[in-house]
């Protein structure tokens, strides 16, 4: 009788052990400030919204429930972390500015990666209401939904070199940099053709004047910094190459069927944009890439880079695009 | 009809044929009784070591199932995928079957919470039980539930064996159904009749070196009590054991022998296999060509080059993983059992042996037994060996949540297999296609007729099976 009992004691209390073990550390777990990373199509980041306060140093441990993820936040120079299954990458964030601030994954983890995005609310004791000005193609106006096609294609590749051996001086209204970034380099062309000091120009030799006047507008740091830009951020559908030909650029062809309708989660996509086509890339002004960057493509999957990138990384990342339709220096 | 007539369900054989065979074996010589040997003995006769290892394997099971819920999703970070799919597998296919035969079952925690309702306690039978004690239906009898499920495992195996979760609500489906047919039926119906492992245990048992027999049966056939029966949880009559399939070792026939008369018998491998039998059941056949039909799936999926194969395998529900899943049945439930019973039905034409065909497949399914379990152990080495490296590291960190506690959380060592691994396939497949063929030969001298003609087609399905293997693993 007292053996029956005794083995009943042992079963219940080894079996409770065996219970109590993961609730227990699953308790301590939760007391941390653990954050999952996952792939959009199965949650992306939980938690997703974070609060803290300005000066306030923010402890974060991260791990991966499914397959390497990133951690990076925008606007910002806190480096990115890889999140890595089974293991905790820890962090530690102190904000010194009030805001939102973008969190989002790095790595090319699925064709939704981009929306693997979280944010960072930051409340400081003033907000000094910075005075934010609206994008460049908001003040001029721009639809940058609108179809939009070169009436003339350059018969080869426009050259910043050949057109500087021409010689040519380009008015100085059309060199300014405020006109670079609201006009398209087709409309350049056409103010050029209109020229009567360059009518003995042929069609190509303006072209070439006009990658030449881009290619003044255009730092080579800024090259630099765009091309870093793109591979890691662009390229995942748009190609290393800017032909529209990334990775994921045939899943976003897909039609919304079978498994890839989950993939998609329901949202309209259209084959990435090809930076290497003349005709809509010479009708888009900068100001017009900027915006597209800034607010994504309503209804083509492609993702809005605002709270992600800083001013001056559009810009590279815009200068960057043109070295697809340009030839310059090197 | 009594209970205790019907207890060997086998098929019962007339005095004059199993004569012999049991008065051999009070004589054989190459027989070691483990329970004489004085240290062994205390260990086998007292509950406790074996009550105490069932209750850490119960803990472990419990504690699995609750890291598999609520560990992580990465599978080789989770306890539940890589102590059930690499650490027991493989001990299952390489230690405790080949050694022990159904040694696992009586460690086994799965049946300890219904038996424990069913008998009242748990060290022993007390009055206040629970439960229908209902008979298991005759219909059912045989290991087709078993094969069945060992078939829903395969068609669903890619998930099982990535997902954690699954593994754990699968381990809680078989506590479940373990806990609810103890309630309802007598003895241990879900090992005996449902539990899947049980079912290809107990076939490759009979391989084993191990054996649990009636020293001698005139002493049984004197003692009227028959406690030996009385007290097995399986339902068995140690008396009437033909082979070791139906014994799940529980020792419980030893303890409640009041003459002394079992024991646990150290035997040369395959003891069971080579004799010619009355049964004409094809359970058997069927369980031992779906252990055999499954190796070569799980080969081809798991093993195997082919992306498309694996991809179809995990989307389940998917028009492809519909065509996977009509392969794997149609491999197992027509293509095996087909050619089969073709190189059976072509064995006796030739041979010119007279006898049913059904009593001659169910009488060859014995050939398939090495050749199956050497397929086994030569995928489990291809497919568990070179991730044993997380066996460590999910000791240190079961739920995947990053901890280390045991300092081995990223180990990277692993058997490197990739040199000898090939060399040691070829040797286990062959090793199991000559055993077979042992058999094969053995069976057809009992049956006394053209050996070479009635071997020649049941040996030429075996080598086919086996190149089949040796690609697929080897390539």
């Amino acid at each position: 009788m007292h053996k029956e009992w005794l083995a009943r004691i042992i079963v219940i209390v080894l079996v409770a052990t065996a219970i109590a073990i993961p609730i227990g550390a699953w308790w301590v777990r939760s007391q941390g400030n653990v954050i999952h990373a996952r792939m959009a199509e199965t949650g992306g980041w939980t938690p997703e919204n974070l609060t803290t306060e300005v000066g306030q140093p923010l402890h974060l441990r991260l791990t991966s429930d499914d397959v390497m993820h990133s951690f990076a936040i925008g606007q910002s120079d806190q480096p990115a972390v890889d999140v890595i299954p089974g293991e905790m990458t820890e962090v530690t964030l102190t904000f010194d500015k009030p805001g939102k601030y973008t969190f989002y994954c790095t790595r090319w983890c699925s064709v939704n990666h981009w929306r693997m995005r979280g944010t960072i609310e930051v409340t400081g004791p003033e907000t000094t209401a910075e005075a934010v000005e609206p994008p460049l193609y908001v003040t001029l106006g721009l639809d940058i939904d609108a179809e939009h096609h070169t009436e003339v294609i350059p018969e080869q590749m426009p050259s910043a070199v050949r057109g500087a051996k021409l010689g040519v001086n380009i008015p100085a209204e059309y060199q300014s940099h405020e006109y670079y970034l609201s006009n398209s380099p087709v409309e350049l062309w056409k103010a050029l053709r209109e020229e009567s000091s360059l009518s003995r120009h042929g069609d190509q030799d303006l072209w070439d004047l006009v990658a030449l006047t881009w290619q003044s507008n255009t730092r080579p740091q800024d090259l630099t910094e765009g091309m870093q830009l793109f591979a890691t951020n662009c390229a995942a559908c748009h190609g290393e190459a800017g032909a529209g030909d990334g990775v994921f650029a045939d899943d976003l062809d897909q039609p919304k069927t079978g498994e890839h309708a989950v993939m998609q989660a329901g949202e309209m996509t259209t084959l990435p944009t090809d930076f290497t086509d003349p005709d809509h890339m010479l009708a888009a002004s900068p100001a017009h890439l900027q915006g597209k960057i800034l607010r994504g493509g309503m209804g083509t999957g492609m993702p809005y880079w605002g709270p992600i990138f800083t001013e001056e990384q559009t810009w590279a990342l815009v200068a960057y695009l043109w070295t697809f339709q340009f030839e310059t220096e090197d | 009809m009594n209970r205790l007539q019907e207890a060997a369900w086998e098929e019962r054989v007339s005095q004059g044929s199993s004569e012999p065979i049991r008065s051999r074996r009070l004589t054989l010589p190459e027989r070691i009784d483990l329970y004489r040997i004085p240290w062994i003995r205390p260990l086998l006769q007292s509950r406790w070591p074996q009550f105490l290892i069932r209750s850490l394997t119960l803990a472990g099971f419990v504690f699995t199932i609750a890291a598999g819920l609520f560990g992580s999703r990465v599978g080789s970070h989770n306890f539940a995928i890589i102590f059930v799919w690499i650490a027991w597998w493989t001990a299952l296919k390489l230690v405790f079957i080949p050694l022990g035969g159904r040694s696992w079952c009586s460690v086994c925690p799965i049946a300890l919470p219904g038996e424990w309702l069913q008998q009242g306690g748990i060290l022993e039978k007390r009055h206040r039980r629970f439960g229908l004690n209902l008979r298991w239906p005759k219909r059912l009898r045989g290991s087709w539930l078993q094969s069945s499920g060992f078939l829903l495992i395969g068609l669903f195996s890619a998930l099982t064996l990535t997902n954690a979760r699954v593994t754990a609500w699968v381990l809680v489906g078989l506590f479940g159904m373990a806990i609810v047919l103890s309630l309802v039926f007598e003895r241990r119906a879900f090992c005996s009749y449902i539990c899947p492992i049980g079912g290809f245990t107990g076939i490759y048992a009979k391989t084993a070196p191990v054996e649990v027999r009636v020293i001698d049966t005139k002493i049984c056939a004197a003692h009227s009590e028959k406690t030996c029966y009385q007290n097995c949880p399986w339902g068995l009559y140690p008396v009437a054991l033909r082979d070791s399939s139906q014994c799940g070792l529980c020792m419980e026939c030893l303890r409640s022998c009041p003459k002394d008369n079992i024991a646990v018998n150290l035997r040369p491998f395959g003891s069971d296999l080579g004799q010619a039998r009355q049964s004409s059941r094809l359970d058997e056949t069927f369980l031992a060509l779906v252990m055999i039909g499954s190796a070569l799936a799980f080969s081809a999926v798991f093993v195997g080059p082919w992306g498309i194969l694996k991809s179809a395998a995990f989307a389940i529900g998917s028009p492809a993983w519909a065509l996977y899943g009509l392969g794997f049945l149609a491999l197992n439930l027509v293509v095996m059992p087909g050619s089969f019973a073709l190189a059976v039905w072509m064995g006796q034409r030739w041979s010119g042996y007279k006898t049913q065909l059904r009593r001659a497949i169910a009488n060859q399914s014995q050939v398939l037994l090495p050749l199956g379990l050497f397929a086994w152990i030569a995928f489990t080495i291809s497919f568990a060996l070179p991730k044993l490296n997380y066996v460590l590291s999910v000791v240190s960190d079961p739920f995947g949540w990053g901890w280390n506690l045991l300092g081995t959380a990223n180990t990277t060592w692993s058997p490197d297999v990739s040199g000898f691994s090939p060399i040691l396939q070829v040797a286990l497949l062959l090793i199991g296609l000559l055993w077979s063929t042992s058999v094969a030969w053995r069976l057809a001298k009992v049956n006394n007729q053209s050996v070479f003609r009635q071997t020649l087609p049941i040996l030429t399905f075996c080598l086919v099976f086996s190149l089949a293997m040796l690609w697929l693993l080897v390539g």
